[in-house]
């Protein structure tokens, strides 16, 4: 009744090709939109902003940046942590060292290390494919592991190995109220997001996809697997070093390189297997589903008065993890986002089936 | 040159053990084609069994006796390797029987975030200990060639023993039981195997007890030598460059690419670690292996990979 396309003609090569082609969808946007930059900010607590919504809103886009890579390109990654803390420290560097730095510029320049990086060890893709590169990707992890810890350099000589950033501005307005810090990466993901909508609809997601779903048939219709497979590689790599720089940033504020471990990596694995594969959408779908469990479970106990410890509570959530993920893999390996579409296939016929 | 043997015979120790984990990781490949991330979890898992196990069952039998003790516990452990292996099987590997292969290394990776919550909930998270009741003190051997000779710890002679007990025992497994020939049947083509009535479901089952016991033997031997904790998952994570070293496929492979990488990496720790800084250990197998895999991707012994269309 509300969700029908009857009508919506389509009468130019422009509208059939935009982006929401549904009124609709349009609307629906228009109005998420609306909440997260107007409704929320004015109603939300600042332990939501603090612990569910800035965090929801980074993860939301390494997510992104590593479905891109993983959901569409089907190279899989386990070193997505390397390419965050590669971000991170690449934009701490640039902001301490040289004065004056504006702060979306250092993410931008953390993003471009980052993506260095994230091509030099997507370089062994050309030649392995699936496990193999797991394996390369894993080197990447424990490799930065290592080199944040060690060289001194990177940390700007600190002694205790964890570094911090100071008062936070952009273009002379302060970023340090939960509020604002909210805001300002709401602005930056809304923009990151739209971007990987666009390119994933483009020339370029397209050779991406042509390469997971087979590529030797892509190599036939003439896509190039170097170029394909290393633009995925760079483009993943940039976001999530985006991410890297705003998680430290905006959300730690000081952190040390045990943030970025190989747990991150399978964290962020994981939000796109539940979220769904090969979907921007459901990279947030994922993000949210990771933030908000681990927190139901410490705290949902205490609401319904059941005593249980810190760790009993971290080890549930490993175990539940560790199901869901089986779950997901079996029951609906597109995860949410399929759901979601399904959700909106039958919404077109409701409620009159026929 | 005494030192330098000392590190090299370190290093050979530790890369029995990798070699342990990536005797698993192997068979479980080779028998049904999944990429098992889940090895290491295994291994903790049987180590947290086997050293609660050891530690609960003397007081309630009234056993004072360390080595039945141990034998009990190993048995129990044994049986619950191979209840997990069937568990596994029937709610992981049957579902997912056809899917790519990335979707079942991801279901590994849940399985080892499961298996790592669930051993640590009911076996407890602290630091335990493994007692096969060897004396701590090293021995020294070689002491007339070299001076002041080379310190071995009795556990890690004991390690070497067992892996090289255990790798005979598969040998023997696989060569002359009826068992083995059916597993190494599926592992050659599954198709065939399966039309010549071999129940691939039951295989699996097999296969992955086969490598939860290895599992165990690894666990048991490590977790005496370090004590059993959260660490020895990650540490198991380092079968993933031994198998590419090796072969994913060649069982010597997995024994002689362990072997290289504890030797590689303690010697690398000890000789370039003050010049670069320490820690090499932590990622020096994983950059071996990326440049096995740029040079040489089918590793030491493993097959050409070969795709058709």
């Amino acid at each position: 009744m509300l969700y029908r396309e009857n009508g919506q003609f389509k009468t130019t090569y422009r509208g059939d090709q935009q982006i929401f082609p549904i009124l609709q969808d349009r609307w629906f946007v228009f109005a998420v939109l609306l909440v997260a930059f107007v409704g929320i900010p004015l109603f939300a607590s600042e332990y939501l902003f603090r612990a569910i919504l800035i965090p929801f809103i980074i993860l939301s886009l390494a997510a992104i940046g590593l479905n891109l890579l993983v959901g569409y390109c089907g190279q899989i990654s386990l070193g997505s942590g390397a390419f965050m803390a590669v971000g991170a420290y690449a934009a701490y560097n640039f902001f301490v060292r040289i004065p004056g730095m504006n702060l979306i510029l250092a993410f931008v320049l953390g993003g471009l290390c980052a993506m260095l990086v994230g091509v030099v060890f997507g370089i062994p893709s050309l030649r392995i494919r699936g496990l193999y590169l797991a394996v390369a990707t894993l080197a990447a992890q424990f490799f930065s592991d290592w080199i944040f810890s060690r060289v001194a350099w990177f940390t700007n000589n600190s002694s205790s190995g964890s570094v911090s950033v100071p008062q936070l501005s952009v273009f002379g307005i302060s970023v340090s109220t939960p509020v604002e810090k909210y805001l300002f990466c709401l602005t930056l993901v809304s923009v990151f997001a739209l971007l990987a909508k666009n390119l994933v609809r483009g020339h370029i997601g397209r050779s991406w996809m042509a390469i997971r779903d087979m590529d030797v048939a892509a190599e036939v219709i003439g896509i190039r697997p170097v170029h394909a497979k290393l633009t995925a590689f760079a483009v993943s790599s940039f976001y999530i070093g985006v991410a890297g720089a705003m998680w430290a940033f905006v959300h730690l504020g000081s952190w040390e390189p045990l943030a970025f471990d190989v747990n991150r990596s399978l964290n962020l694995l994981f939000m796109i297997i539940i979220g769904g594969l090969g979907s921007v959408m459901g990279s947030f779908f994922g993000a949210a589903f990771i933030v908000i469990l681990p927190i139901l479970l410490n705290r949902g106990p205490e609401w319904l008065g059941i005593p249980i410890s810190t760790a009993a509570a971290t080890h549930l959530e490993f175990m539940i993890f560790g199901s869901l993920i089986v779950f997901f893999l079996i029951v609906e390996p597109h995860g949410l986002a399929r759901l979601w579409s399904i959700g909106k296939e039958k919404l077109r016929l409701w409620p009159f089936p026929h | 040159m005494g030192f330098f043997l000392e590190v090299v015979l370190g290093g050979l120790m530790a890369g029995v053990l990798y070699s342990l984990v990536a005797l698993g990781f192997v068979l479980i490949f080779k028998a049904s084609g999944v990429f098992n991330f889940a090895q290491g979890a295994m291994v903790l898992f049987a180590a947290l069994a086997m050293a609660r196990l050891a530690e609960w069952i003397p007081p309630m039998l009234g056993i004072e006796n360390l080595l039945l003790a141990n034998l009990i516990a190993f048995a129990l452990a044994v049986v619950i390797m191979i209840a997990l292996a069937w568990v596994i099987e029937r709610l992981v590997l049957r579902p997912l029987v056809n899917q790519e292969a990335i979707a079942l290394l991801m279901a590994t990776l849940g399985v080892t975030y499961f298996l790592d919550g669930f051993g640590q909930t009911i076996w407890g998270s602290d630091v335990y200990e493994i007692n096969l009741g060897i004396s701590k003190d090293p021995l020294i051997i070689l002491d007339k060639v070299f001076e002041g000779g080379i310190l071995v710890n009795r556990d890690d002679i004991l390690a070497a023993a067992i892996a090289i007990a255990l790798v005979a025992l598969l040998a023997l497994f696989f060569q002359k039981t009826a068992t083995g020939r059916a597993l190494r049947a599926v592992a050659d083509d599954h198709q065939a195997a399966q039309s010549i009535g071999i129940p691939l479901n039951r295989i699996w089952v097999i296969v992955w007890s086969v490598a939860g016991f290895v599992a165990l033997v690894a666990g048991m031997v490590w977790g005496s030598k370090l004590g059993v904790q959260f660490s020895l998952a990650i540490l198991a994570l380092k079968a993933l460059p031994v198998v590419i070293l090796g072969g994913f496929t060649s069982i010597p492979g997995a024994i002689i690419g362990g072997l290289i990488i504890g030797v590689g990496e303690k010697v690398s720790e000890v000789y370039l670690g003050p010049i670069i800084g320490g820690g090499l250990e932590n990622w020096f197998a994983y950059a071996l292996a990326l440049v096995f895999l740029l040079i040489r991707p089918q590793g030491l012994f493993g097959e050409r990979i070969i795709d058709r269309v």
